[in-house]
C-alpha cells in the first residue's frame, strides 16, 4: 500500500473524450444542466475557499508592506541561517533516501522473494506516523533521558537540538518517497532489458548505469522532487527535535512559526512565501515529470 | 557448438515447467521448440541461455558443463519475444552495446565497433535506421535489430524466443524466409521457440514438440507431420479427425461397430483414431469403412470441406479436392488412406 | 538472508541491495519506532491507563479523533463532488483546479497553518464576514476542523479519481437502457463501484488529520480540554520532560494509525478482488 504516493501521483489520465463523444452519449450518462452547474459551482467554491484563498493570502501578507519590506525580511541573518539549514537538511535526506530508494527498488522490483508486501508496507510506515511522533522517537533515543542519551553526553556528542537530529527526523519523514516512486515504475518495466544486457556480456554495474538508470531517470527525479519538497517543508518532526535555537537550529518552517508568534507578519509570511513558491514549483515539475514517466512505461505495440 | 540437456527439471511454485527433458542439438543446426503455451519451451530456452536455473539436470555446451557459468559468460545470443531493445538508446547503440561493455583489455576500438555495427546492420538490411530509436521502428524492424544486437557478440549459440510472435501475418512469412537464409549464412547453432506449427515446420531443420514440460517427439518436419509419435503430436500438428474407438485383439470398434482397420499390436481398450482430413477417401455409400451423410459443404482455396454425420454417431469434417462433386444429403462411404490409433490417456 | 534469497537469478545485486534496504530500514524506521514501544513498557499498566484516561489526554484524543472524523466526512462528500466535476464535466479552469487539489500535500504545513489562521482570524478575509454572523473560527475547535478539512482534500479526490475515470461507460448505458433514471444509476450503480475507493480515501484523510500538527496548531487556540489536539499535547509533555506521558499518548495514536493502515490494506485488496471478478 502507498498512503501518500499513490495519492500524490496524479492518476494516469487516458485521452479525455472529445466534446463530440460526450455529446453523443449525453443522454444516458449526463445529469440535468441545473445539477451539473450546481456541482461544478460547489467544487470550484470548495477548492477556492480551502485551497486558493490560503495560497493567495500568503503572498498578499508577504507583500502587504511593499517589496522593500519583503526583501529586507528575507535579508535578515536569521532568515539566511534558516535557509542554509533547510537546504543542508534537504540535501542530506535527499541524498540518503536516494541511495536507499534505488537499492530498495532494485531488490523489490527486480526479484521475487517471500515477504515482499510486508517489506513494502514497512517502507511506507513513516507516511502513517504523525510528524510529532516521528520527532518523539528520536528524542526517546538520543534525548538526555533517552536510550543513548547518557552515552552521547559522556562522549560530548550532540544529536538532539542540533543538525544531526534535525536531519535524522527529516530522513525518517521522507524515507519512503524515492522508493515509492521507483518500485511501481521498475516493476512495470520488468527485467527483460536487464536480462538482455547481461546476456550481451554487461556486468551488474554496467547494466544498472547504462540500462536501468536511463530508463528510470524521470522516476528518480520525481522521487527526489517530492522528497525534497517534504524535507524542506517538514514542521512537526523537526519542531520536536530542533530545540528552536535562534540562528542555529531553526529551519524555514520553524522560523515561520517563531516570527508569526512574535507578530512579525511580513517576515513570517515572507519566509512562508518562499516555501509556498517551492510547493508551486514542485507541483508544476511534478506534472511535467508524470508525463515523462508515462512515456517510460512499457507500452504494448 | 553442440548443446545437450540432460534430465532438466524446473518448477515454479507448484507448476512443473520442465519435467525431465533430454535433448541433443547438433552443431550448426536450426532447431524449433514447438508446443502450446505452458509446455515449457520458453523455460528450456531461458535455461540454456542462463536466464533461469534448473532444479535438477545438466546443460552441456560442446560436452562442457554450462551451468557453472552465468548468462554473462555463456556467450549466447538471445532474442527476446518482445525484443527487449534498450528504449533510450539509438538502434546503433543497441547493436553496439555488447561490444562496448566488453572488458577493456579485449574491447575493440571505436572505429572497429562502428565498422562491426555497420556490418551487422547491413546484414539485417537496416543500416539506414542506425540513428532511430526503438519506439520509431515497426515490429519487424525491431525484431531484426534485436537479432543484430544478439549477433554483435559473435555468439556461439543463437536463441530466439517466439521470434515472430508479435508480428502480423504478412511480416511473419517474410521473416521466416529471411531467418532461414540468415542462419545459412552465419551457420551458428540456433534454437527458436514457437507455438506456430507452420513456422516450425517451414523454418527448422528439426522440430522438438513439447507438451506439459516433456518432449513428445523430436524429428524432421516430415517426421513429426507424417509419423506423429504420440496422440498429442498428431492432434497438435496438422488438422486431424479424432474418433473415440475401442480396440480389442487388434480389432477396432466405433460405437460397437467393427471398422475395417488394424490397430497396432500393443494398443488395447479405449483409444483414439486419428486421420488427417485430406486422408479420407470418399466413395459410394456402400464402400469404405465409415458411412454417413453430407450435412454441410463449404469451399475455400484449393479444397472444399464437408461436414459428415456418421451413422456410427459422430460428426466429422473432411477435406476433398474442389473438383469432387459433393451435395448436401448425399450418402457416402469413407476410407482413411493413412491413419493412426493411440491408446487414450 | 537465506529465507529471503530468491531462486538463483540472472540479475546481480540482490544480496547487496536487500542488505542495504533492511539495514537502513531498521536503523531509520524500525528501531526508532520499536524504541517507542519499549519505552512504553517501562510504564505499569495502571500508570499507562492513568495517563491515557486523564482528563486532559482524553479531551485531546477526543478532539483529535472526533474532529478528524468529522473533517474526513466533509472531505468524503466534497471530495466526491470535486472528483465528479473534474472527471465528468468540462469547464474553464478544470485542469488548473485539478492541479490545485494537490496543494495541501505540497504546501508545508506551517505555511498552511499561518495562512488559514490569517484567513479565518477575526479581521481576516473570511473571518470578518463570519464574525459578523456571530461565527468564530480561529482559535476555536471550528478552526481545527477547518485545518483538518484542508489537509484531507487530496485523499478522497486522488483515490477516487482513477476509479471513476476507468469506470466502464457501458455499465451506465446498460442501466439506462434497462430504464433506470439518472438518480437511480448514480446511487445504485456508480456509487457502489466507487465505494472501496471512497472508503480508502476517507480512511487516509482521517489518519492524516489525526496525526496532523503544523497546519492545526496556529488556528487551534490550544486551550487545554477545549482546543488542544493530541499531537500538541505530546509536544507539551516533551517540553515539560514528562516523557512517559508523551510516550503513552504516542503509543495510542500509533496503534490507531496502524489499525487504519491495516484496514486500508484490506480495503484495497478487497477492491482489487472486486475489480478482477
Amino acid at each position: 500500500m502507498s498512503i501518500e504516493m499513490t495519492l500524490q501521483r496524479a492518476p494516469d489520465r487516458p485521452a479525455q473524450p472529445s466534446d463530440v463523444e460526450i455529446a453523443a452519449r449525453r443522454d444516458p450518462r449526463a445529469e440535468p444542466t441545473v445539477v451539473r452547474i450546481a456541482l461544478i459551482t460547489l467544487a470550484i467554491g470548495f477548492l477556492s475557499v480551502f485551497v486558493v484563498l490560503p495560497l493567495v493570502v500568503v503572498f498578499v501578507e508577504a507583500f502587504g508592506k511593499g517589496i522593500s519590506a519583503y526583501l529586507s525580511a528575507l535579508a535578515d541573518p536569521e532568515a539566511w541561517s534558516a535557509i542554509r539549514l533547510t537546504l543542508g537538511v534537504a540535501a542530506v535526506s535527499v541524498g540518503t533516501n536516494l541511495v536507499f530508494g534505488l537499492a530498495a527498488a532494485w531488490a523489490i522490483a527486480k526479484f521475487d522473494f517471500p515477504g515482499k508486501t510486508v517489506l513494502i508496507t514497512l517502507i511506507d510506515l513513516p507516511f502513517s506516523v504523525s510528524p510529532v511522533i516521528s520527532g518523539l522517537v528520536f528524542v526517546l533515543l538520543f534525548g538526555a533521558q533517552g536510550f543513548f542519551g547518557p552515552w552521547l553526553q559522556s562522549h560530548g556528542l550532540q544529536i538532539l537540538f542540533a543538525f544531526p537530529g534535525i536531519a535524522l527526523a527529516t530522513v525518517f519523514v521522507t524515507f519512503p518517497f524515492v522508493a515509492r516512486a521507483l518500485i511501481p515504475l521498475m516493476q512495470e518495466q520488468g527485467t527483460q532489458e536487464e536480462e538482455a544486457a547481461i546476456s550481451l556480456g554487461a556486468s551488474g554495474l554496467q547494466t544498472f548505469f547504462r540500462v536501468t538508470l536511463p530508463n528510470i531517470k524521470w522516476g528518480v527525479l520525481y522521487g527526489v522532487l517530492l522528497c525534497n519538497a517534504r524535507a524542506m517543508g517538514e514542521f512537526g518532526a523537526v519542531s520536536v527535535v530542533s530545540g528552536h535555537i535562534r540562528g542555529e537550529t531553526n529551519t524555514m518552517p520553524l522560523l515561520v512559526e517563531i516570527l508569526y508568534n512574535e507578530y512579525q507578519m511580513v517576515a513570517s509570511f515572507a519566509i512562508a512565501s518562499l516555501l509556498a513558491m517551492l510547493a508551486l514549483i514542485t507541483l508544476v515539475a511534478k506534472t511535467i515529470l508524470e508525463r515523462n514517466i508515462d512515456e517510460d512505461l512499457p507500452h504494448d505495440h | 557448438m553442440t548443446i545437450e540437456a540432460r534430465g532438466v527439471v524446473k518448477t515454479f511454485g507448484t507448476f512443473k515447467a520442465l519435467d525431465g527433458v533430454d535433448l541433443k542439438v547438433a552443431n550448426g543446426e536450426l532447431l524449433a521448440l514447438l508446443g502450446p503455451s505452458g509446455s515449457g519451451k520458453t523455460t528450456l530456452l531461458r535455461i540454456i541461455a542462463g536466464l533461469e536455473w534448473p532444479d535438477a539436470g545438466e546443460i552441456l555446451f560442446d560436452g562442457e558443463n554450462a551451468l557453472d557459468r552465468g548468462a554473462r559468460e555463456r556467450h549466447v545470443g538471445f532474442v527476446f519475444q518482445h525484443y527487449a531493445l534498450f528504449r533510450h538508446m539509438s538502434v546503433f547503440e543497441n547493436v553496439a552495446f555488447g561490444l562496448r561493455v566488453q572488458p577493456r583489455r579485449i574491447r575493440k576500438s571505436e572505429a572497429q565497433i562502428r565498422a562491426r555495427v555497420k556490418e551487422l546492420l547491413d546484414l539485417v538490411q537496416l543500416d539506414w535506421l542506425a540513428d532511430r530509436y526503438p519506439s520509431q521502428l515497426s515490429g519487424g524492424q525491431r525484431q531484426r535489430i534485436a537479432l543484430a544486437r544478439a549477433l554483435a557478440i559473435e555468439p556461439r549459440i543463437l536463441l530466439l524466443d517466439e521470434p515472430f510472435g508479435a508480428l502480423d501475418a504478412k511480416v511473419r512469412k517474410e521473416l521466416r524466409q529471411w531467418l532461414r537464409t540468415l542462419h545459412h549464412s552465419i551457420n551458428v547453432t540456433s534454437i527458436f521457440v514457437t507455438h506456430d506449427q507452420e513456422e516450425a515446420l517451414e523454418v527448422a531443420h528439426r522440430v522438438v514438440v513439447m507438451d506439459k514440460g516433456r518432449i513428445e517427439q523430436v524429428g524432421s518436419p516430415n517426421d513429426v507431420y507424417d509419423a506423429p509419435a504420440t496422440a498429442f503430436v498428431h492432434g497438435f500438428i496438422g488438422e486431424s479427425i479424432m474418433l473415440p474407438v475401442e480396440v480389442s485383439g487388434g480389432a477396432v470398434h466405433l460405437n460397437g461397430r467393427p471398422l475395417d482397420l488394424a490397430a497396432p499390436g500393443d494398443t488395447a481398450g479405449a483409444s483414439t483414431l486419428f486421420v488427417r482430413r485430406h486422408d479420407m477417401v470418399i466413395g459410394p455409400a456402400d464402400s469404405g469403412t465409415l458411412h454417413g451423410a453430407i450435412i454441410h459443404v463449404r469451399s475455400f482455396g484449393p479444397v472444399q470441406r464437408a461436414e459428415i454425420a456418421l451413422t456410427e454417431g459422430s460428426t466429422i469434417e473432411i477435406d476433398a479436392p474442389r473438383d469432387r462433386e459433393l451435395k448436401i444429403g448425399d450418402r457416402i462411404g469413407l476410407k482413411p488412406r493413412h491413419y493412426r490409433i493411440f491408446a487414450s490417456g | 538472508m537465506s529465507v529471503l534469497a530468491p531462486r538463483r537469478s540472472t540479475l546481480p545485486g540482490f544480496g547487496l541491495t536487500m542488505g542495504l534496504t533492511l539495514t537502513w530500514l531498521s536503523l531509520i524506521v524500525l528501531i526508532p519506532l520499536a524504541g517507542l514501544f519499549v519505552r512504553s513498557t517501562e510504564l505499569s499498566l495502571e500508570q499507562f491507563w492513568g495517563i491515557v484516561t486523564s482528563r486532559r489526554t482524553l479531551s485531546a484524543l477526543k478532539i483529535s479523533f472526533g474532529l478528524s472524523f468529522a473533517a474526513a466526512l466533509v472531505n468524503l462528500v466534497m471530495g466526491t463532488i470535486v472528483v465528479w466535476a473534474l472527471v465528468r464535466y468540462r469547464f474553464p479552469g478544470r485542469r488548473l483546479f485539478d492541479a490545485i487539489v494537490d496543494v495541501p500535500f505540497a504546501l508545508p504545513t506551517a505555511v498552511a497553518g499561518v495562512a488559514l489562521t490569517s484567513l479565518f482570524a477575526q479581521k481576516g478575509w473570511l473571518g470578518a464576514p463570519l464574525a459578523a454572523l456571530g461565527i468564530k473560527v480561529a482559535f476555536t475547535p471550528l478552526g481545527i476542523f477547518i485545518a483538518m478539512i484542508f489537509i484531507g482534500i487530496p485523499f478522497v479526490v486522488r483515490t477516487v479519481q482513477p476509479v471513476l475515470i476507468d469506470l466502464d461507460p457501458e455499465i451506465e448505458e446498460a442501466a439506462a437502457s434497462l430504464g433506470a433514471g439518472r438518480w437511480h444509476i448514480v446511487t445504485k450503480v456508480i456509487l457502489p463501484s466507487l465505494m472501496p475507493a471512497l472508503l480508502t480515501g476517507f480512511a487516509l484523510a482521517f489518519a492524516r488529520a489525526v496525526g496532523e500538527y503544523g497546519s492545526v496548531i496556529f488556528i487551534a487556540g490550544n486551550l487545554p480540554n477545549v482546543s488542544e489536539i493530541a499531537p500538541l499535547l505530546i509536544v507539551i509533555r516533551l517540553s515539560e520532560f514528562r516523557y512517559a506521558d508523551a510516550t503513552a499518548i504516542a503509543v495510542v495514536m500509533l496503534v490507531v494509525a496502524f489499525v487504519i493502515i491495516f484496514a486500508v490494506n484490506r480495503l484495497q485488496r478487497w477492491a482489487q478482488a472486486q475489480a478482477s471478478s
